[in-house]
């Protein structure tokens, strides 16, 4: 596209971007210069803070390197097989990205955990059982949850390769493992590796019902002990700005490495191939099998077990569940304000930080910070939904924003043009131009954004008193009380709640196209 | 003061890309602005409408400034090569948005609308969305537009370009119907001498940088000058 000039006067006020982006950097660097300040030049990290980074850069790793090795194969079958129910499958590895996290892992607990079919199944045949619980337990939950998405990238990749390469290859005789799929993974790859690792990094639910322990305790878990149970404010700081660093530094990795851009559409087609024989449909078979049993049977037992626990459900789950929707459809608001705001600065430095910035910040951090503002003020649990919201939209901000600003940015250049001759500014714009046109990424980021904050178990679990409970924290304090089929009903009932929150924003963002 | 448009000594940089012009055109005349592409027709037009603003110079019409002026209070409406209809809003609407940007319409409005409509062939196809419409029909809503929206000066920077020939012609003979009997001043670029000898009252001959001051199209097409005859090549010999 040419370079648009510069009009006199522009069509979109430039101003409340600028306010938004302050918001943010108030909310995310804000927030931690205050823990920072707080954290004084008392005694600096001890064995047990260390202990946490290690855990939590090992399992990322960990969590990563699986994730993209078990990605490849599960990809190059979904790139070179037609099959019955594919395109449902490759629709189904987009869901984890919105499934509530608790959810997962008790659909995991269902099927790997003591009592679960796995354990079940060993015990039967006189195995001993195996636990959940530390290290491993952490990997494979982010395994699950990341897979299916590096799975999704992996097959972009594979389908951008042109299928005439891949016919030269053939007549040239030629393997096209090395010649055309090794530098496309090579490609694509590392970053897919890093931003998983980054989304790892920040990992917290997770690590609180799996983890635990002096050695499987992440940074962010540790953050959450200091205040929750030793009121160690200092001590939260200062794992808080550790937390921030390590962030920092991967998210800075991962700016060098071009970061994958998840696209909508496409991955329907089929790369038609003419190497390989028998053997390797059978492979491809086996590894799908594995890949949809991996994914869908935790999601199965979620269901079955929770059907049959809403009988047990506590009464006191529906207040829990209007909080959980009203701090959805607050967090959702806010972070397309934000998002749409930041979007009209598009191609500026401060649009730019603001929207990268909270994948370098952690939930909890942004939260302690908020802590320490309030507390000297106020009883911080009186504000806890209000911050969980308002921290659940600062964390979905980098989505929406890279859903919303690309289209924003091609509907001006498309149409600003016109818009601009015809006095079409401000609201009138917004009104006649942006949000019509705007319809599908709004929609898609609403949908995404309402999702997260519904499942989010994060930073509530700081300030929530007993009669502020979300529909996660709900769950959680069940799970922890050991009523594991009253778990399973609310379970269902959040997973529900999560995947019509995203269905009916992203809907409504495609009527009558 | 000066009636119709002035180009005050106005000099013009995009790119590395420079043009300049000294001329003014009167008003209610129909005015070819004519050249090899890649000359800066285009960029001529941008600079008039406000979409570039130039390095020196002034843009007047009858008297005003208008350098300073953003492109959508500028007395000017402006076809463009693509995009001049909003694809989600009806053929109404994107007429009204020619009278209001706000598209709050009164019943005068809507009448106006209607009986613009009925002016450029589309009766009855005020509710349709442009995708349902052909692509001649869709230049008659733009012109439509440009008819409804009561700017004295109409830019046309080849908008028909993409129709076939016999249908461009239509178009361009309704445009000067439609908005010269409306009194307004029309300048379009065309890389056609053809369109220039049939509509055109003057013709602007942009080459080497420069806008050269407008000439009747038969004097010019007649006796072209070097840098013309060059462009024209075999069709004038």
């Amino acid at each position: 596209m040419a370079q648009r000039p510069v009009p006199l006067a522009p069509g979109l006020p430039r101003w409340p971007g600028a306010i938004a982006a302050w918001l943010v950097l108030v909310l995310t660097l804000g927030t931690l210069c205050i823990v920072a300040l707080r954290a004084g030049t008392g005694q600096w990290l001890g064995p047990a803070d260390w202990a946490a980074v290690r855990f939590t850069v090992l399992q990322a790793a960990a969590s990563s390197a699986v994730s993209v090795l078990v990605a490849i194969p599960v990809a190059r079958a979904l790139a070179r097989r037609r099959f019955r129910g594919r395109s449902l499958l490759v629709t189904l590895m987009g869901a984890p990205f919105i499934l509530p996290v608790i959810v997962a892992v008790l659909g995991l607990l269902a099927v790997f955990g003591r009592g679960g079919l796995l354990n079940g199944a060993l015990s039967a045949i006189g195995l001993t059982e195996v636990s959940i619980y530390g290290f491993h337990g952490v990997v494979l939950a982010h395994v699950f949850f990341n897979l299916p998405l590096a799975v999704r990238l992996i097959l972009q990749g594979w389908l951008s390769i042109p299928a005439e390469r891949f016919r030269l290859a053939a007549t040239l005789d030629l393997p096209p493992g090395r010649f055309l799929e090794w530098p496309m993974l090579r490609a694509v790859v590392p970053g897919i590796a890093l931003a998983i690792f980054l989304i790892c990094l920040t990992s917290f639910a997770v690590a609180l019902i799996l983890g635990g322990g002096p050695r499987a305790t992440t940074v962010e878990l540790a953050i959450y002990q200091a205040l929750r149970f030793d009121f160690d404010l200092a001590g939260a700081a200062r794992l808080a700005v550790l937390q921030f660093g390590i962030c920092a530094i991967a998210a800075i990795l991962a700016w060098t490495v071009t970061l994958p851009q998840a696209q909508g559409g496409g991955l329907d087609r089929v790369v038609q191939r003419w190497d390989g024989g028998r053997w390797s449909v059978v492979r491809d078979g086996a590894v799908l099998v594995a890949a949809a049993c991996f994914l869908l049977l935790p999601l199965a037992m979620v269901v079955t077990r929770g059907l049959s626990g809403l009988a047990d459900l506590p009464i006191s789950i529906w207040p829990a569940a209007l909080r959980s929707v009203l701090v959805a459809v607050l967090s959702t608001i806010l972070c397309l304000g934000l998002a749409l705001t930041l979007a009209m600065r598009w191609g500026g430095a401060l649009a730019g930080l603001a929207s990268t910035l909270p994948l370098a910040a952690s939930g909890l951090v942004i939260g302690t910070g908020l802590f320490l503002i309030v507390h000297p003020l106020m009883n911080p649990a009186r504000l806890a939904l209000v911050v969980t919201a308002l921290v659940n939209a600062t964390m979905a901000l980098p989505f929406a924003y890279r859903s919303i600003a690309p289209e924003l940015a091609r509907v001006e250049g498309d149409y600003g043009r016109l818009a601009d001759s015809l006095g079409l500014r401000g609201w009138a714009r917004l009104r006649w131009l942006i949000f019509p046109r705007l319809r599908r990424p709004i929609g898609f980021a609403a949908g995404l954004s309402a999702a997260l904050s519904m499942g989010d178990l994060g930073v509530i679990t700081l300030f929530a008193t007993g009669g502020q409970e979300t529909l996660p924290l709900a769950m959680y304090r069940l799970m922890g009380a050991y009523r594991m089929d009253a778990a399973a009903g609310v379970a269902l009932v959040l997973l529900a709640l999560s995947l019509l929150a995203f269905w009916l924003c992203d809907r409504g963002g495609r009527v009558d196209d | 003061m000066t009636e119709g448009l002035w180009l005050d000594e106005l000099r013009l940089e995009q790119d590395g890309f420079r043009l300049s012009a000294d001329l003014s055109l009167k008003p209610g005349q129909v005015t070819a602005v004519l050249g090899p592409s890649g000359e800066g027709k285009s960029t001529l037009l941008s600079a008039i409408a406000g979409f570039l603003a130039p390095v020196a110079g002034r843009v007047v019409w009858d008297g005003q400034d208008l350098t300073q002026v953003p492109p959508g209070s500028r007395p000017i409406s402006i076809l463009f090569q693509d995009h001049n209809l909003f694809p989600h809003l009806t053929v109404n609407q994107n007429l009204g948005l020619g009278l209001h940007p706000t598209l709050r319409l009164t019943q005068a409005d809507k009448a106006k609308v209607e009986w613009v409509l009925d002016r450029v062939g589309l009766a009855d196809l005020g509710d349709r969305r442009p995708g349902a419409l052909s692509g001649g029909q869709q230049s008659r809503a733009a012109l439509g537009r440009a008819l409804l929206a009561e700017r004295p000066l109409v830019l046309m920077d080849e908008p028909f370009a993409a129709l076939g020939p016999g249908l461009k012609a239509e178009m361009l003979d309704l445009a000067v119907e439609v908005l010269g009997s409306a009194g307004r001043t029309l300048v379009m670029v065309t890389h056609d001498p053809e369109d220039a000898r049939r509509i055109a009252d003057a013709v602007v001959f942009v080459a080497e940088g420069k806008a050269v001051p407008p000439v009747p199209p038969q004097a010019l097409l007649d006796h072209p000058p070097e840098a013309l005859r060059r462009y024209l090549g075999r069709e004038v010999g």
